[in-house]
């Protein structure tokens, strides 16, 4: 991508590696929770939080703010982590996610948390909410945008479809929604539980802008984002393809860790892992 | 006698039926059209009967139509809510808060967002539409979310001060309504606020107390008047159900020591339950229930329907006197 330089391209990749350590750290911690889905859209949250959103970690309530909504609740975790890593909260905390009294719930509640722009968790839903929220703010002409993160599995819901007729219809140009194409979900892959494909065309029929973008390539994130921006009359759609798990070699593909944490043991070879860059380097925190 | 306090309409047993509550509804939609530019209707193809099509055609760019998608309905609504407007979403009551019940409870009541959640059709009162249409579990549905407030008028009148209590609460809101036309009770001289019960029919040294809720309001009225002379009543209009009137409650029940309870809607989880369960905890006595006993409605009149199901005057009457001769064998 044109305008985001080599350097700022590796920055935010650190970040997303930084922020993968921060999931394992995490949900070994807390003992249960998702950990494909949040390693996998590891690059994407870098990417919002280091470049794309609008936002200031000091005042989370900034009216002009790009709003952020997680449709797929389960993998908060990422979220969590990136909030943390950009100084919403200290990385401290990311260890009390889903203990007694904590403000990171085990599925994101947003009056518990400053930041989180809706609660969410049962799937299906963020779309509708997004596309309410994009809609209230271009009646009073307001210029941030709305962005929707999805996971493939909740495509499933007609909830979505619902929200996919509704934000074609009425144009909105400022939401532009983001899906996490992993191929996996609870119970096998999306298209042995219930094929999705084609779901480009099937966005393009409900008169959505469509892109692909390599989940994993910042500046594909990035550039898909700035001509999201460029659209008039259609909200866009970003098909993003990521591997589940990625960053450990155990874990990529498997689905299996849709819904389970790492064990201590694992959490152990898995920061390894990470921190050496699948043992090409020699890490410091061993 | 009716208690001049509430300033109810004069001869209200002589006049006809001359509006619904979703009458009263759309009436004072329009009027907060005018005095709240925050407030907007989002609706799921059903504009004309559930009375919000004025107001979308004097501001439609404060209408927003989802088509036939009511789980859409609650998550457009909870999406501008969350970014400062007042929806008011409107359906049938079976479909929301019936079909999008897991979207109100996560996306507004867990969230804590402002939208009213305007139920139509309640009750077997719809008539030949049958079973399908005739929302007789919603109190239940709506009344056991945490954050979520329960209103259901008797009248047109009351609906129109409800609604705009509605709109100036800052909270997630369940407006109930009926179809079909009603006996008008309240005038506009009437007071209301939300969690406030009020005593309608105030009989000299009360032996029954009867609580209340929507139109059928009116048949306990005409109830009280049938069985004067051998058992003298309170008629209590319980308008919201969530969060009861405990004081008000709690006072009628230990002053007659008997309690009758008025809804059309399951006995199960609505009004009745909610009493009964206030009640248990403060001041146990005897309650004779009225409402629908575990069934589904069917095609009818609304008289047919409600003679058949005991939900009108004469049952009313019936369910007095039994709870009269409990309390007073029991003693």
């Amino acid at each position: 991508m044109s305008m985001l330089g080599e350097a700022r391209v590796r920055e935010i990749e650190a970040k997303a590696e930084a922020i993968r350590e921060t999931i394992i750290e995490m949900l070994t911690a807390a003992g249960s929770g998702h950990t494909a889905g949040p390693m996998g859209m590891a690059d994407i949250f870098a990417a919002l939080y280091f470049h794309i959103l609008k936002h200031n970690p000091l005042n989370p309530e900034w009216d002009e703010r790009d709003r952020l909504f997680l449709s797929n609740g389960h993998t908060v975790p990422v979220r969590y982590a990136a909030m943390a890593h950009a100084g919403y909260f200290p990385l401290t905390e990311c260890l009390t996610l889903r203990k007694f009294g904590s403000r990171l719930q085990g599925h994101p509640e947003r009056l518990r948390l400053p930041g989180l722009e809706s609660t969410s968790g049962p799937l299906g839903e963020g779309l509708s909410q997004a596309a309410g929220y994009a809609l209230g703010a271009r009646m009073d002409g307001k210029r941030f945008r709305v962005f929707c993160m999805m996971s493939d599995g909740e495509q499933d819901a007609g909830n979505i479809w619902e929200a996919a007729m509704f934000a074609g219809n009425n144009k909105l140009s400022n939401l532009t929604a983001i899906i996490d194409r992993n191929n996996i979900q609870i119970g096998g892959l999306t298209e042995s539980v219930m094929p999705l494909e084609n779901l480009r065309q099937k966005y393009e029929a409900f008169n959505w802008h469509v892109l692909e973008v390599d989940g994993h390539d910042i500046a594909q994130i990035v550039e898909a984002v700035e001509t999201a921006r460029a659209i008039v009359e259609r909200p866009t759609v970003i098909i993003a393809r990521t591997i589940p798990g990625k960053g450990i070699k155990e874990m990529e593909y498997d689905y299996l860790w849709h819904g389970k944490s790492p064990t201590k043991d694992e959490a152990k070879r898995f920061l390894n892992e990470l921190r050496t860059l699948g043992g090409t380097i020699t890490s410091e925190h061993q | 006698m009716c208690n001049p306090n509430a300033k109810l309409l004069d001869n209200l047993f002589d006049a006809a039926p001359v509006a619904s509550t979703r009458d009263g509804f759309g009436e004072a939609l329009l009027a907060l059209g005018e005095s709240n530019k925050d407030v907007v209707v989002v609706c799921a193809d059903l504009a004309e009967s559930t009375r919000v099509l004025p107001f979308k055609e004097k501001y439609p760019n404060r209408y927003v139509e989802v088509g036939v998608a009511e789980q859409n309905l609650a998550g457009v609504a909870a999406g501008l809510a969350a970014y400062g407007k007042i929806p008011f979403i409107a359906s049938y009551a079976t479909f929301s808060p019936g079909r999008n019940n897991e979207q109100i409870r996560t996306a507004i009541s867990l969230n804590n967002v402002p939208v009213k959640v305007c139920g139509m059709h309640a009750g077997v009162s719809v008539g030949p539409d049958g079973a399908t249409h005739q929302a007789l579990e919603d109190i239940a549905l709506m009344r056991v979310q945490p954050n979520m407030t329960v209103i259901s008028p008797c009248d047109a009148e009351e609906a129109r001060k409800a609604t705009l209590a509605a709109a100036a609460y800052d909270g997630p809101v369940y407006l109930r309504f009926s179809r079909e036309k009603s006996n008008g009770i309240t005038t506009t001289e009437t007071p209301f606020a939300i969690g406030k019960a009020q005593v309608l029919w105030a009989g000299e040294q009360p032996q029954v107390a009867v609580f209340a809720t929507g139109p059928l309001v009116f048949a306990a009225l005409a109830a009280a008047k049938q069985v004067e002379g051998e058992c003298s009543v309170s008629i209590i209009n319980i308008a919201t159900i969530k969060p009861l009137d405990r004081e008000a409650i709690i006072t009628a029940a230990t002053q007659t020591g008997a309690v009758v309870t008025v809804e059309e809607h399951q006995i199960a989880g609505g009004l009745g339950s909610a009493i009964a369960e206030l009640l248990a905890e403060t001041h146990p006595v005897p309650v004779e229930f009225v409402g629908m006993r575990d069934q589904f409605g069917q095609s009818g009149t609304p008289e047919e329907l409600l003679r058949h199901y005991h939900m009108d005057a004469a049952s009313i009457a019936r369910a007095i006197q039994k709870v009269y001769t409990r309390k007073t064998t029991t003693v």
